[in-house]
């Protein structure tokens, strides 16, 4: 794969810079996904009470460990901005890469917008706590995704590292917590015996709740936009996925056990802030700014990382001409899709003031598991083209194609349980995806080059 | 070896109204669930007339101590207790759900192998 870009001159060939390591992909996709444990998760708590909440943080669990093993071993092999983007484009064909590009950059600008809007109204909130009521949380809300994306024009090493830190203030703040409830003696702070309920609605509301399960892992597989920019991406990919995976895995759980430890499901499960409520009902103000901090920082972490993400995606097609080719430029200097970057803050302030967070939301879960369905699809045919001794794969995932058939049946329940509770949204999307499918076939796919397609230095797919 | 596809160039216009024509789509999406029914939301259920009590509630002491630890009396508690999702399957809706989503991908792998013969052919040469 190439990783050079035409310059803004359209004559010199650069490309990005291969500068992160394993720590800087761990806090692309732990920064991203880390917001969802401070809030979001819990309207699953709504949607099928504490245990329904628990059982889909397991179930939408084991649907990540197997996107993580997929990813692992496909992107270890192709290695290329735009991520699952690229992998679609050598494993499956042009429209469905164009959809996949399509999914990452709605799942991440309409994620970034919901990070915006929760900067604003944490603003707000501390406003309000130090007697300024009333504070407009609109110049807020531009001012995070206009500094973030300075941030991100300027330069991935920077931009993952200010990532790697906030996103670790932000876990210790959640371990912090753990230890301030006292989980050593149960009774005496968490009243779990008390509070936990049988499940309200009965299974059906356990399958519900698995939509906003998605809230505790969602965008852990963007550290695959980090690939061309990785010093080694065989190595770094695998290792920050997985290990990011873990932290969730460590997060969501503890998140789950304090907030179901102190608060009735019914208030938690509409709750806005619930960590943050969890260390106000502690009544220990060191705790209480510590979760604020966390909050905020969990939110600017996965605004910053979902710039990053859906820029790298933007220029990808753009760099492919499956969307228009000037946005595929890499900045002379700076090394960053910077076009790309520019492009998409009006587009992401936009949707923060659409008052539309509901569908917003529901659009980037929905883009996010129409990618998942996809990476099913592509790692049965990714074995079926090229064979495990056919070409040098950074890392095989074991038990194939269980992870594969896994994750095709969970994507499934989940689609079900988004028309539980958001069927309209889900068929509006859907035409949106047909409608720009039919687009592109007829429309834009006659300005792509056929065979710049394929850059991979792999001998002819089996079957073809 | 394939004949090689020449694409076309396309002016800085037609780009502009690429970039917008998807932007619009995106809207349209956005606003067509506003249109057609809100969702999303729960039901209260049919509220007593009297003013509810934490014994009314049916809730046992401890979860009472948390609810006003949080800042609600029973009143203002009864409100979420109350509130319910309305689970009901419409099977009209969900046959019609399920169609378009195994349409949609049934569709753009069939269009994309088609593609990808293309790309590959220009590659690799006809076989």
């Amino acid at each position: 794969m190439s990783s050079s870009a035409a310059s803004a001159a359209g004559e010199q060939r650069i490309s990005m810079l291969k500068v992160l390591n394993p720590f800087h992909v761990w806090a692309l996709g732990v920064g991203i996904v880390l917001v969802g444990e401070f809030m979001g998760w819990n309207f699953s708590v709504a949607k099928g009470g504490a245990y329904g909440a628990l059982i889909a943080c397991w179930v939408i669990g084991l649907l990540y460990t197997c996107v993580a093993m997929i990813d692992s071993e496909v992107t270890s092999t192709v290695a290329a901005a735009g991520g699952q983007y690229t992998q679609a484009k050598h494993i499956i064909g042009p429209l469905m890469a164009f959809n996949v590009g399509l999914y990452l950059v709605m799942a991440y600008t309409m994620l970034e917008a919901a990070d915006a809007l929760i900067v604003g109204d944490l603003m707000k909130s501390g406003a309000e706590a130090l007697g300024y009521a009333g504070l407009n949380t609109q110049p807020f809300v531009v001012l995070t995704i206009a500094f973030l994306a300075w941030l991100n024009y300027r330069g991935v090493f920077m931009t993952l590292t200010l990532n790697f830190v906030i996103t670790l203030v932000a876990f210790a703040a959640i371990l912090v917590l753990f230890i301030g409830v006292d989980p050593l003696n149960p009774g005496t702070v968490l009243k779990h015996k008390e509070l936990l309920t049988d499940l309200p609605y009965g299974w059906i509301g356990v399958v519900a709740s698995l939509q906003f399960g998605m809230w505790y892992y969602l965008g852990i597989e963007g550290t695959c936009q980090a690939a061309e920019e990785t010093r080694s991406a065989a190595r770094s990919i695998p290792l920050g996925t997985m290990g990011g995976m873990m932290t969730l895995l460590v997060a969501a759980t503890l998140t789950w056990y304090i907030c179901t430890g102190l608060m009735p499901w019914q208030y938690l499960g509409q709750a806005y802030t619930p960590l943050y409520d969890a260390a106000s009902l502690l009544g220990n103000p060191v705790l209480q700014v510590l979760l604020f901090v966390g909050t905020l920082f969990a939110a600017v972490a996965s605004a910053n990382g979902c710039i990053n993400d859906a820029s790298r995606a933007w220029f990808s097609l753009g760099r492919d001409r499956f969307m228009p080719g000037w946005f595929g430029a890499i900045h002379p200097r700076y090394r960053t899709p910077y076009r790309a970057i520019i492009f998409l803050i009006p587009i992401a302030v936009s949707f923060a003031f659409t008052g539309l967070l509901d569908q917003v939301i529901t659009f980037s879960i929905l883009s996010g598991l129409l990618g998942y369905t996809f990476m099913s699809i592509n790692m049965v045919k990714f074995r079926k083209k090229w064979p495990l001794d056919s070409i040098k794969r950074g890392y095989v995932h074991p038990f194939h194609p269980i992870p594969a058939i896994v994750l095709f049946v969970l994507c499934s329940a989940v689609y079900f349980a988004t028309f539980l509770g958001y069927g309209a949204s889900l068929l509006a999307i859907m035409a949106f995806y047909i409608a720009a499918s039919v687009w592109f076939t007829f429309r834009r796919y006659q300005f792509v080059k056929r065979a710049d397609q394929f850059t991979m230095p792999w001998p002819r797919p089996k079957g073809y | 070896m394939a004949k090689r596809y020449t694409p076309k160039k396309q002016s800085g216009i037609g780009q502009f109204i690429d970039s917008i024509f998807i932007l619009i789509l995106v809207y349209v999406s956005l606003y067509i669930p506003l249109l057609l029914k809100s969702e999303g939301t729960e039901e209260a259920a049919a509220g007593e007339a009297a003013k509810p009590t934490w014994a009314s509630l049916d809730v046992t002491p401890v979860v009472q101590q948390q609810w006003e630890k949080l800042g609600y009396d029973a009143e203002k508690a009864a409100g979420l207790i109350g509130s319910k999702f309305d689970y009901t399957i419409d099977p009209m809706m969900l046959l019609i759900t399920i169609a378009v989503i195994v349409g949609y991908f049934v569709f753009m792998v069939k269009i994309s192998d088609r593609q990808y013969r293309e790309v590959i052919a220009e590659k690799f040469g006809e076989k």
